[in-house]
């Protein structure tokens, strides 16, 4: 039985070992490692790609993505709220409502990208119609800065909020409420003193499943930023393409995920096992 | 009719956040303009989408793709979550969760310098292949956690009268606990279709000159500024994204 069981995990586990622990342990060497003159890397070995990282321009770059990620994060915390209080007290059409919030996660996320920068561009609908409405004469630039970035991410990764937060909310029991009620709170008391603390599990379980993408965001700083909004996810990706900089891009990676695994640590709770 | 409450009001408002792009993205894709005003109906860009030959390329080879990455990982993931079932394995456990929350541009440059390295060695140079393994790859922790999650509700109690009535372990999987099984790893299956469809950060490091896929395309087009012809081709994707996940619904309730 024992050796059945480990025919299961073998082929997933060989996977995983020589496809994700094999290239991180590459990318982890790289990081010490010297930049050769041709954009190669070779020893002698050094912690320098790390101290670079205390460089104003970097140190920077990090810190704006990661106040980037914050805000996203507090947005969706914002918009996703209501909305799921408002699915768990859809009572018989919650199913639909919660469709609805799953469908354009399952739209691909570089189309829904895409989208924005139709609407935002400066021939885009929102300057059209704000020219054909004479609000404007000049179009806005609304596209390639931070605000467009932000609105990227939090359309991207809305339903990641809602759905750990409707989980929590629909289980939360009515009579507490109701008890609330009885003993003089005003709904909007009830919300603060109730409904808030006991949803804090929904609400962590969210502020993970956005937080962490936002932090290493490519694709949105890269097409509704443009340039203008770098995130440590560009810089990464610079590195390893124009810059050819690779060990110093693999430092920016490793420090990357060490930003991942405080967050996660930070805010998983031990006893709430996936697996 | 009853005055609508600020909730609801509210719940209106962010499903148009959430809705509208799309399908204002869809509408204009079947405008004869190419500007964004409106000048009537039209399928100019869907005829155009159609025509390009390099879309039809991509088209095939992310839906290639995606199949051949989709049936290796949800095996290998429901296969590996039986395994975890009633063992669990920390090393693999954190190893799976290890490769969710990792970035995908970090996967991507360390799938790019793992392909280079290898390629040092041995001559396999980055193409279908490498994007096949990779796709597989980074959807199998998510086939692990919709399965398990499954498998925890399931009583072992069945699988073990099969055993007791002298059905092998690889029968009793086969024959009774798989079938129970099999709503969990069409979700999953379904999940890691459209991870794998949709991928482009961690493609675009891993693929060659032969195995451009539609988001590859979509990206370089959407690069150059916006342009109807990938209006339509992203109404297409959401249609048949769309599609998918409706039967998929409907084969759950059935």
């Amino acid at each position: 039985m024992q050796r059945f069981r480990l025919l299961l995990i073998a082929p997933a586990a060989l996977i995983l070992a020589v496809l994700f622990a094999v290239p991180l342990a590459i990318v982890c060497i790289y990081s010490l490692l010297t930049r050769g003159v041709y954009g190669g890397a070779g020893t002698p070995w050094t912690l320098a790609n790390y101290t670079r990282l205390a460089d104003s321009l970097y140190a920077q770059i990090l810190f704006h993505s990661l106040w980037m990620a914050a805000l996203a994060t507090l947005l969706c915390l914002l918009m996703g709220f209501p909305l799921a209080l408002f699915i768990s007290r859809a009572g018989p059409r919650k199913n639909l409502y919660l469709y609805l919030v799953i469908l354009p996660f399952w739209t691909s996320f570089l189309v829904r990208t895409y989208a924005w920068m139709f609407l935002l561009r400066e021939t885009g609908l929102v300057n059209t119609l704000l020219a054909a409405l004479h609000l404007v004469r000049e179009p806005l630039p609304l596209l390639y800065n931070d605000a467009a970035v932000i609105l990227g991410l939090v359309y991207g990764y809305l339903p990641f909020m809602v759905l750990p937060l409707y989980a929590t909310l629909e289980r939360l029991d009515p009579h507490l409420l109701e008890a609330a009620a009885d003993l003089g709170a005003r709904p909007w008391t009830a919300l603060v003193k109730v409904i808030f603390p006991l949803s804090a599990p929904g609400i962590r379980a969210g502020a993970i499943l956005v937080f962490i993408p936002c932090l290493g965001a490519y694709l949105t700083p890269d097409l509704l930023g443009g340039g203008k909004s770098v995130m440590v996810g560009n810089l990464i990706q610079n590195q390893f393409t124009t810059a050819r900089d690779w060990p110093f891009g693999a430092a920016l990676s490793l420090v990357l995920m060490a930003l991942v695994m405080l967050v996660l640590i930070g805010l998983l709770n031990r006893r709430e096992d996936v697996l | 009719m009853k005055r609508p409450s600020p909730l609801t009001l509210y719940a209106l408002a962010t499903y148009a956040f959430l809705h509208l792009p799309l399908a204002i993205l869809t509408l204009f894709s079947f405008n004869r303009s190419r500007f964004t005003i409106w000048t009537g109906w039209s399928l100019t860009w869907y005829r155009t989408a159609f025509r390009d030959t390099q879309l039809a390329e991509a088209t095939a080879n992310s839906l290639a793709i995606a199949i051949a990455a989709t049936v290796a990982a949800t095996a290998l993931g429901t296969l590996c979550a039986y395994g975890l079932w009633k063992r669990r394995s920390p090393l693999i456990a954190s190893g799976l969760y290890l490769s969710l929350v990792t970035p995908e541009i970090v996967m991507g440059i360390a799938l790019l310098a793992f392909f280079q390295f290898v390629l040092r060695f041995l001559d396999i140079r980055p193409g279908m292949h490498t994007v096949i393994l990779t796709h597989i790859m980074f959807s199998i922790a998510y086939v692990v956690i919709v399965v398990s999650a499954r498998l925890r509700t399931f009583d072992p109690a069945l699988e073990e009268a099969a055993l007791d009535l002298g059905a092998t372990p690889w029968t009793a999987f086969r024959t009774v606990t798989l079938p129970l099984l099999l709503p969990a790893v069409a979700a999953g299956a379904l999940l890691a279709f459209a991870l794998s469809f949709d991928d482009y950060v961690i493609t675009s490091l891993v693929a060659g000159v032969d195995s451009e896929t539609l988001p590859m395309v979509i990206y370089a087009i959407a690069r150059r500024g916006a342009n109807p012809v990938v209006n339509a081709i992203s109404s297409l994707v959401i249609c048949a994204l769309g599609l998918m996940i409706l039967v998929a619904e409907r084969l759950r309730r059935a």
